[in-house]
């Protein structure tokens, strides 16, 4: 296909050839990659907006709830909505390090070996770390 | 002391002209420079891939935070409470979804714009005029929203009241004078400047916003002795509601006493609204194009990473400027400003300036918060022009009309006239449109985002069994659904008039065609959107695995995706 987004440009990228990208889709270490990123990021999904939407509906229907005063002026409503930043900022840090931990090496061998560019035994010594 | 029209000293005016011009020239300058570096298409379109996380987190911040975020925000918190901060929040957490499920995948699997990613296992044509047709509706939407809203803010930093004239402008031609100066400085950054321009335009104004928002809102704090207990105590009192300010239901989700059915419905539209911008924002095609100009996907999860911090650090100011002019400035005067709040900010730095440094700071604090807001509002029509004028060139004028055989000369030549049609569109439908009101086109545009983009970007890198026609069915299906359900709703047509007298529809009151209750689409356009992807794909027999097992390796490895270009 003449259209690819890959096949035009001053510097064209590396080319991957369509069998190797294939093949890879297959390879055991590819469906480990793509289940850990399922594993992280599915459940975070769920949990934020989930969390999010209790909060919307609770400022919708709870109101009792959301002004009883925790202290002084403050209420629940007004911690309730800081916990969402607490809990984004969280989310936000969980995932970089859980992806810089066990997302990026295993990404990285696998593009190299694609590429063709890194040498096969620096890859495999990558895989472990 | 805290109304800007009326005792809008020539002195205040001849400060706010002056920091206008300097902020005019200074990005003017950005777009000389970055001009001269714009060669090639990813140029162009991405700012040739080089910027760091940290440049572009404060671009996408700059990109973002619109006038809307930043006037709306403050102004909501300080005539309606605790709803303004409610409103703010939903903006926050949406960056989730890009951070997890979008910004790395599109990074590394697409080229220039969100077309490229759902386009790739597809049938070009189709599928990228449906994704053009999406951008362009979405960005002119949403260009057209600030724009109106920035004729009327140039006119108000400017303290032009009606019957009252400024270097020979009433308040009217100020107005106009406002889209039209808003709309060729858009154009010039984009066309001349590129990518590169706009992103350089984009971080000076997250500077310039940030710096702004720390020090009026320290300067708020201190009167307080840094006691936020006691500045919601003032605001409180002041707004008139007393502990009802600090709690949900002033704006959304208001209960109508003896109207169950207004009650409910009210509710349902808290909810319609929030689930628009949580699943909008990694859908806005001016977002999604930042992702492209760093050079791989661990940079773009920072850049994701400083925009979080960056966007949830200024709505926790946005806390305390909104609660500081509700107390310092008072809900008379900023209604009397305007009606929406959107002065609040502007008024409090007077008010701040003159409490701590006299009327001469006064002065210089309201122009400089005034043009901060003036270049809030430049960044992100810049951002919005060449989101429109990349998916018009790449996707409709190369991919299209072109079969893919387009010149990068010619696409980046095309680019640059979208960007100059883009703008004079826009500046004419916000001249005709500007006494209307539009400030529901920007809900509209996140309904529209989460109905039509985000569902066909993750169903392309996740289902395997995703073709053109769920594609095509899903933007289709998810755009006439938001945009249909929203021209019968209140918002167009029958809403009435508030107590002052105006209209409240887009309409005259004496139309009223509605018959849809909510005022945001997305509680049913967004399943709606989910829905149609799903049928047409289920449909259609066409079924590409390999291209998919291509996208998929491409979009979690890196593989084969865009290089940085070198200069």
């Amino acid at each position: 296909m003449t259209t690819s987004p890959t096949s035009e440009g001053s510097e064209p990228p590396l080319a991957v050839t369509e069998a190797r990208a294939v093949a890879m889709h297959d390879d055991p270490r590819f469906r480990e990659l793509r289940a850990r990123l399922v594993r992280f990021v599915l459940p975070a999904s769920v949990v934020f907006l989930a969390w999010y939407l209790l909060y919307v509906l609770l400022s919708a229907y709870a109101d009792g709830l959301m002004s009883t005063k925790v202290v002084g002026n403050a209420n629940v409503a007004l911690f309730f909505g800081l916990l969402q930043f607490v809990t984004t900022f969280g989310i936000a840090i969980l995932y970089s390090r859980y992806a810089n931990r066990s997302l990026d090496p295993l990404a990285d061998e696998l593009r190299a070996e694609l590429e063709g560019s890194g040498e096969e035994p620096a890859a495999r010594r990558g895989e472990d770390a | 002391m805290t109304t800007l029209a009326a005792e809008t000293t020539s002195q205040e005016r001849l400060i706010t002209m002056i920091l206008f011009t300097a902020l005019i020239a200074v990005t003017i300058g950005i777009t000389v420079w970055a001009g001269r570096r714009t060669r090639s298409a990813t140029d162009f379109h991405s700012g040739g891939r080089g910027f760091t996380g940290l440049q572009n987190g404060f671009a996408i911040g700059g990109d973002y935070m619109s006038a809307a975020s930043f006037l709306g925000i403050a102004g909501t918190i300080a005539l309606f409470g605790y709803d303004g901060f409610l409103y703010s929040i939903g903006f926050l957490v949406a960056w989730l979804v890009a951070l997890l499920l979008v910004a790395e995948l599109l990074r590394n699997s697409g080229r220039f714009t969100m077309a490229d990613v759902v386009s790739y296992r597809m049938r070009q044509r189709p599928v990228r005029t449906a994704a053009s047709v999406s951008t362009l509706t979405v960005s002119i939407f949403y260009l057209l929203a600030q724009m109106v809203g920035a004729g009327a803010l140039v006119a108000l930093l400017l303290g032009i009241e009606d019957g009252d004239t400024y270097l020979g402008m009433s308040a009217d031609t100020a107005k106009i004078v406002g889209i039209v100066v808003v709309g060729i400085l858009m154009v010039v950054y984009v066309s001349f400047g590129g990518m590169t321009g706009t992103t350089w335009v984009q971080i000076v104004k997250a500077v310039l916003l940030m710096g702004g928002a720390l020090l009026v809102t320290l300067l708020v704090l201190s009167i307080y002795d840094f006691d936020f207990g006691a500045l919601m105590n003032d605001a409180s009192s002041a707004s008139g509601v007393g502990d009802a300010f600090l709690e949900p239901g002033q704006r959304y989700g208001v209960e109508v006493a003896g109207d169950a059915w207004q009650t409910m419905i009210n509710k349902l539209d808290l909810i319609s609204l929030g689930l628009a911008l949580v699943l909008g924002t990694a859908g806005l095609p001016h977002i999604l194009i930042r992702f492209y100009t760093v050079p791989d996907s661990k940079t773009a999860r920072k850049s994701v990473n400083w925009a979080i911090g960056l966007i949830g650090t200024f709505y926790l100011l946005t806390l305390v400027l909104g609660f500081g002019a509700a107390a310092l400035v008072g809900r008379e005067a900023i209604v009397g400003q305007n009606a929406a709040g959107n002065t609040a900010a502007p008024q409090l730095a007077e008010a701040v300036g003159d409490h701590f440094g006299g009327d001469f700071w006064g002065a210089v604090l309201l122009a400089f918060i005034a043009a901060v807001a003036f270049a809030t509002i430049l960044s992100t029509v810049a951002g919005l022009t060449i989101a429109s004028s990349s998916s018009l060139a790449h996707d409709f004028y190369n991919n299209v009309l072109r079969r893919g055989k387009a010149s990068e000369r010619d696409e980046v030549r095309v680019a640059r006239f979208a960007a100059i049609g883009v703008g004079v569109i826009s500046i004419v439908l916000a001249v005709f449109a500007q006494n209307l009101n539009v400030a529901f086109l920007v809900a509209l545009a996140f309904a529209i985002a989460a109905s039509a983009n985000l569902p066909t970007v993750l169903l392309s890198l996740f289902w395997r069994r995703f073709n053109t026609t769920g594609a095509v069915a899903g933007i289709y299906g998810g755009l006439i659904s938001s945009v249909g359900l929203v021209f019968f709703s209140p918002v167009v047509s029958g809403k009435g008039v508030d107590a002052k007298g105006n209209n409240l529809s887009l309409f005259p009151e004496s139309v009223d065609f509605h018959w849809f209750p909510l005022e945001n689409p997305g509680l049913v356009s967004i399943p709606v959107g989910l829905l149609c992807a799903i049928l047409g794909t289920l449909l259609s027999r066409e079924e590409d695995p390999d291209r998919f097992a291509r996208l998929q390796v491409r979009a979690l490895t890196g593989a084969g995706a865009e290089r940085a270009t070198t200069h």
